[in-house]
């Protein structure tokens, strides 16, 4: 046993410290059908990666494989690109307080647990980048946050640079009667005083946008920092696209038309009527970012809300992609969000594209991931089967190259399945009361149960 | 047709009930999953006046030319929901519309789930279009006795009509929803308990109270006879077993309570819930009741933390009795569908037959109905689901639902 114990202990470390980078010498995947969502599925395809990113991906027959690569057998297995959900709450996230319905200035980035149960969970349900958001009780609740889900030790190491080296992310917003609440506070008691409310502070931004450009490099003229105004001209100038929460189909007439008079990207999300106003969605070239819950109502605002939405929307030829709100929905079970648009009508390509490419262009990351293609990060999950089928498994999940999921792993299959232990968050290596029982019981050959 | 029909029975001024005005229904199945044996390659269900007349295979047996026919790739007995609350807790959320939980009082068993069930809810009819045809449906988990359960039908026309078991289970919590929702009248003096022992204690006193209570309701002396007490008569029939008691309980600490309880009160009780099921198993074996199983896909936290999508497979593998549920639900989705959890249930490890037996003649066996409900028999209540592929599979569609002869199909689901 104390062998058996230390030969355990020093697996784990090294696994731990193996995890720490991306592989620099290939490593090819053959034999599966793969679906690379940037064209037609591969029935024997090949994908290798080296360093973080594709190296090539295509048909066995026209990809060669570079010598000293490390080929893994893949036959019988689906590989597609790492899911992307565009609206979820892992993380342990937090948003604006009750102080005010408008807090652009409150960032999730200040909030968020990287080793949180909920990360891993994601990460069983093959989501390899996620667009986390404060919640849905203010007009502006605060700046979201878009996260590679790696294995990382602090916030930092999830987080996605911008070419200017500022974090990557969108602003919260949201309308409807998540926000209104009883009169007599700062907060709207109707929808018109919503919308007036976030008007006017709009307004207010472009004047201090104006002021500051006004000032230019004259650091005496410059308006005092204001770091509400800041994140809303970055919205304006277009730097950072609004991540709209609306359901009511006049809810979401009424984000087209602030969007009209302001000029900002915005997606819209959940968007529980959209059905009944796909023909302006589509018009107004605006991207919907879906829920599917099991049932309509639950609040007025989803009284209405049809499994159809997805289809009806692709029909109109709007842009569709789908999210969790995890925990309204389980991130493991991403992928049934897909399949049920089909139920009710979507086509599987274009379910696909929405748990893909569709919510990568909605985070404006569509050049780094969301398709199977030379050059993009090394983010991919293996499936047992039909992306699509209730039978179908997600067996692993890479992102930039690394395997963050397995589930032939005890401590990440307790994550996919649930059972005790699975609420606790993830446990650092060889650390903490706890972790080493994990692994004498990892050692006899499983988690106890 | 319904609506001459519905004229008619207006005309005559009399009630008809569902089933005398169903006309005949043929379905023909490439494959029909009767649950009273093998499944059958293209079977044939015939029913009338709200029974079924045939199961069985196709081949040399006539349809009646007065039937209408149905076809579907796909044939399941009716499914059944084994614990909701849809019909109480509305689709709207207002307060107006949520009638699972009064929160007065934390011990209210004479609280009765058919002076509340709204069988026109539309979410009701939304379980209906997943296939659903029956509920056991009432007082939700959160006060240590909530009230009851009743069995109803899905055919969404009155609670009269569709009634199966007016008073099924007496619904009772323990753990942490009791312990800390069930909160007593503003102002007014802690009434609801606030530990998992002090919960306990209360309901010991309590049924302690309804032995001495029946007890003397049946003494010889008249006059010596209580007063009707509306709350101690239900638990009464409780013990007396005519009743079973529905025991909400995730942590381990609260199923062997509810078994303790069980034994010392010499109760029929049916475990609810059970997120740590898998740490019990063989306590739950040995005493021999059933569970139904929270929801496959329901949220992890706090006392279901340890929740797992498995749970469902363990049950089965030990042998204990168990049926799943769509569950209470507060928020969105306001009600859960069980074909949903039973294909999640199904793909982690139960496998299709167990799944399916699960929502159909293992619910039934538990709620005590499979004598008219969950398979597909002669003589037996004509409830179907009908599919047009594999009911498990995420893309396939319900493409009929048949409540006691009753057709309704209003489009693929």
């Amino acid at each position: 046993m104390p062998l058996r114990l230390l030969a355990a202990l020093a697996a784990a470390f090294l696994a731990a410290s193996g995890n720490a980078a991306a592989q620099e010498k290939p490593l090819a995947f053959t034999g599966a059908r793969i679906i690379p969502i940037a064209g037609l599925p591969v029935e024997n395809g090949v994908l290798i990666l080296q360093g973080g990113r594709i190296l090539a991906v295509g048909p066995a027959a026209s990809t060669a494989i570079p010598a000293g690569a490390e080929v893994r057998d893949a036959r019988g297995k689906v590989i597609m690109p790492g899911l992307v959900d565009s609206h979820s709450h892992i993380g342990g996230a937090s948003g604006a307080d009750g102080a005010s319905p408008v807090q652009p200035e409150v960032r999730v980035l200040d909030a968020i647990d990287v080793r949180h149960a909920s990360i891993q969970k994601a990460q069983a349900g093959g989501i390899t980048t996620v667009n986390v958001m404060p919640g849905s009780g203010h007009l502006i609740s605060g700046q979201t946050l878009y996260l590679k889900l790696r294995d990382g030790r602090v916030i930092d190491d999830l987080l996605v640079r911008l070419p200017d080296g500022s974090i990557a992310g969108g602003l919260k917003m949201a309308n409807g009667t998540n926000s209104i609440r009883s009169p007599g506070g700062p907060f709207p008691g109707s929808r018109a005083k919503s919308a007036a409310l976030v008007r006017e502070q709009f307004v207010k931004a472009q004047e201090y946008q104006a002021r500051r450009e006004r000032a230019g490099n004259d650091a005496e003229k410059l308006p005092a920092r204001d770091l509400a105004l800041e994140m809303l001209v970055e919205v304006l100038e277009g730097r950072r696209i609004v991540q709209h929460h609306t359901h009511r189909h006049d809810d979401i007439l009424t984000v087209l038309r602030l969007r009209r008079e302001f000029g900002f990207k915005v997606v819209l999300h959940h968007v529980s009527e959209a059905a009944k106003v796909a023909a302006e969605i589509a018009a107004a070239g605006v991207p919907s970012s879906v829920i599917i819950i099991d049932s309509p109502g639950g609040k007025l605002e989803t009284r209405d809300f049809a499994l159809e939405n997805c289809a009806a929307l692709e029909r109109a030829g709007a842009e569709v992609g789908l999210h969790t709100d995890d925990s309204v929905t389980d991130s493991r079970l991403f992928l049934r969000s897909a399949a049920l648009a089909v139920r009710a009508g979507m086509t599987p390509e274009g379910a696909l594209r929405a748990v893909t490419i569709a919510n990568a262009r909605m985070l404006g990351m569509e050049a780094r991931v969301g398709t199977l293609e030379t050059g993009k990060d090394a983010d991919f999950i293996l499936l047992s089967g039909d992306p699509l089928s209730v039978y179908t498994e997600v067996e692993q999940t890479w992102v930039d190259g690394v395997k963050v999921f397995d589930l032939s792993d005890p401590t990440d299959r307790l994550y996919a399945r649930g059972g005790p232990g699975a609420g606790e968050n993830r446990r650092p290596p060889l650390c903490c009361f706890g972790s080493a029982w994990d692994i004498i019981m990892a050692a006899n050959g499983g988690n106890g149960q | 047709m319904k609506r001459l029909l519905a004229t008619l029975s207006l005309l005559s001024g009399s009630a008809l009930t569902a089933a005398e005005i169903t006309p005949p229904v043929a379905v023909l199945g490439e494959m029909v999953h009767t649950l009273s044996g093998p499944a059958i390659k293209d079977g044939l269900v015939l029913m009338r006046d709200g029974r079924i007349t045939y199961a069985g295979p196709a081949a040399g047996r006539a349809v009646p030319a007065d039937h209408r026919v149905l076809r579907a790739r796909v044939v399941t007995p009716g499914l059944i929901d084994a614990r909701a609350t849809a019909g109480l807790s509305g689709i709207l959320n207002q307060a107006q519309d949520q009638d699972m939980l009064d929160r007065s009082a934390p011990l209210q068993p004479e609280l009765r789930a058919i002076d509340a069930f709204n069988a026109r809810d539309p979410l009701v009819t939304w379980l209906r279009s997943f296939g659903v045809t029956t509920l056991n449906t009432g007082h939700a988990p959160g006060a240590l006795i909530s009230g009851q359960t009743m069995i109803v039908r899905t055919a969404g026309r009155s609670v009269e009509d569709d009634v199966v078991n007016p008073a099924a289970m007496i619904a009772v919590s323990l753990g942490g929803s009791a312990v800390s929702r069930a909160e007593g009248p503003p102002g007014g003096s802690a009434k609801s308990p606030g530990t998992r022992a002090k919960a306990v204690a209360m309901l010991r006193a309590e049924l302690i109270k309804a032995q001495e209570y029946a007890r003397k309701r049946d003494v010889k002396d008249e006059t010596k006879r209580p007063a009707r007490d509306l709350r101690l008569e239900t638990l009464a029939r409780g013990l007396d077993g005519s009743q079973r008691f529905l025991i909400t309980a995730h942590r381990q600490q609260d199923i062997l309570a509810s078994l303790r309880l069980a034994r010392e009160f010499n109760l029929r009780i049916v475990l609810d819930g059970c997120a740590d099921a898998p740490l019990v198993l063989e306590e739950i074996k040995a005493s021999g009741f059933p569970v139904i199983l929270h929801p496959t896909m329901a949220r992890a936290s706090e006392d279901t933390e340890n929740l797992a999508m498995d749970t469902a497979a363990r049950l089965a593998a030990a042998g204990i009795p168990f049926a799943l549920q769509s569950g209470y639900e507060s928020y969105v989705p306001k009600t859960r569908v069980v074909l949903f959890e039973a294909a999640v249930a199904a793909a982690r490890g139960l496998g299709f037959e167990r799944a399916l037996a699960a929502v159909t003649l293992d619910a039934a066996r538990i709620l005590g109905i499979d004598g008219r409900t969950g398979s597909l028999a002669e003589g037996k209540d004509a409830d179907l689901a009908l599919f047009d592929g594999d009911p498990f599979e995420y893309t396939a569609h319900v493409t009929a639902t048949v409540v006691a002869g009753r057709v309704f199909a209003d489009g693929p689901r």
